[in-house]
């Protein structure tokens, strides 16, 4: 039996496929369309490393606020 | 050796077209969901970047869907004796059982995860609760249990407009219960004048629907009890920080006519209904429809009419449980 016979089966697969492929991309797009948004929106970014730093600490923050 | 010859004449629920799954997460149900939550978001105080706003839209929608998607794997022994409900993707054979489940969990975990991360832990919070309300206190528990299950499903479905608005702000208000009480109190008439004049078999899917436990004339009075505390809750709504001029006439105009409707359903009987073929309940269950989605797109019309500076004292005056 060749593979290249035409069934809807292979018909029903691809829709599947290209249908999944489709969704994927749109949550690859809007994933990263939040991360630009998240990136270029929000405040400081800074990474807590494991040591005490005054400007991660929200009480600190309020007093220079202040 | 390994045969890796398929056979290409196999079918069956492996063969399920696109089409199938997107049918398995209840569409039509997201389009209210999308609509109510949407409507949250732009009315709820402060602001949210487009692409989050967007973002939280589609992953409440998806939460949606996979509660729809988990329902359908429960109830697939329910949907096969309805009319109505056996050409779904599981009765019908095209998607089998254990793929309704995984997707359902997948989805749901994607979309809670995803809404926390694109807004906050509250609004992902929320949908994780929703789709457990509506998944195992609704559909596992008591949908089966008691005739009141449409009033405590509704609950599942009202929680979108809340979700949408502690997106934005991170907490929920008065005005988010209110929204939340709207759909919650507009589900039980919407449904029951359904229940009226589709004649589903119920009975045979052993769901205690009202129409079958309490009978058509208890299910009338049902109708009107609840469109009458309707009322309250859609004119409450207007006197916080998301009505108006414009939401308050809609809702009692609109209140008013749901009233007219119900007290015309609670009037008639079975002879009088079957004589016009039900013409009142399916002109009630027409109504009901436009009613909900008129009176969150006046809530919009309000948060858009707020950009004139003129519209917006005037309709601060509106504010009486602004304070709350």
């Amino acid at each position: 039996m060749s593979i290249a016979r035409e069934h809807p089966l292979h018909k029903r697969r691809s829709g599947r496929n290209i249908g999944l492929a489709l969704v994927l991309l749109a949550f690859i797009a809007l994933v990263f369309g939040l991360t630009i948004a998240k990136v270029s929106g929000g405040g400081s970014i800074e990474a807590f490393d494991h040591t005490y730093r005054p400007s991660l600490d929200p009480a600190t923050l309020i007093q220079v606020e202040e | 050796m390994t045969d890796i010859r398929a056979d290409f004449t196999q079918t069956g629920p492996a063969d399920a077209e696109f089409a199938d799954y997107v049918a398995l997460l209840k569409p039509r149900v997201m389009t209210l969901v999308v609509f109510t939550a949407l409507c949250g978001l732009l009315v709820a105080p402060g602001g949210i970047h487009p692409v989050e706003g967007l973002a939280a839209i589609i992953f409440i929608a998806l939460g949606g869907g996979a509660s729809g998607a988990l329902n359908m794997w429960w109830d697939a022994d329910i949907d096969a004796v309805m009319k109505r409900t056996a050409k779904r993707p599981i009765p019908s054979g095209k998607v089998t059982e254990g793929e309704a489940l995984a997707i359902g969990v997948t989805l749901s975990a994607i979309s809670v995860i995803m809404l926390w991360l694109a807004t906050n832990a509250l609004a992902g919070a929320l949908l994780a609760f929703t789709i457990f309300f509506y998944v195992v206190i609704y559909s596992m528990w008591l949908k089966r249990a008691t005739p009141q299950n449409i009033v405590i499903g509704g609950a599942a479905g009202a929680f979108p407009p809340m979700i949408g608005w502690a997106a934005v702000t991170g907490s929920v208000s008065v005005e988010a219960c209110l929204m939340f009480l709207l759909i919650f109190m507009w589900t039980p008439p919407h449904f029951w004048a359904l229940a009226l004049f589709m004649k589903s078999d119920y009975h045979e899917a052993k769901v205690p629907m009202l129409t079958v436990t309490h009978g058509r004339r208890a299910t009338r009075r049902h109708i009107l009890i609840y469109t009458v505390a309707l009322l309250p809750v859609a004119v409450a709504t207007g006197l916080t920080s998301i009505g108006g001029p414009v939401y308050m006439a809609a809702a009692v105009w609109l209140s008013l006519g749901f009233l007219t409707g119900a007290w015309a359903i609670w009037k008639r009987d079975e002879v009088q209904a079957e004589a016009d073929s039900y013409a009142t309940e399916k002109r009630v269950f027409r109504f009901s429809l436009s009613y909900l989605f008129v009176l969150f797109g006046a809530l919009i019309a309000e948060a858009a009419l707020r950009y004139l500076p003129a519209y917006a004292e005037f309709a601060t005056r509106f504010n009486l449980l602004g304070s709350l």
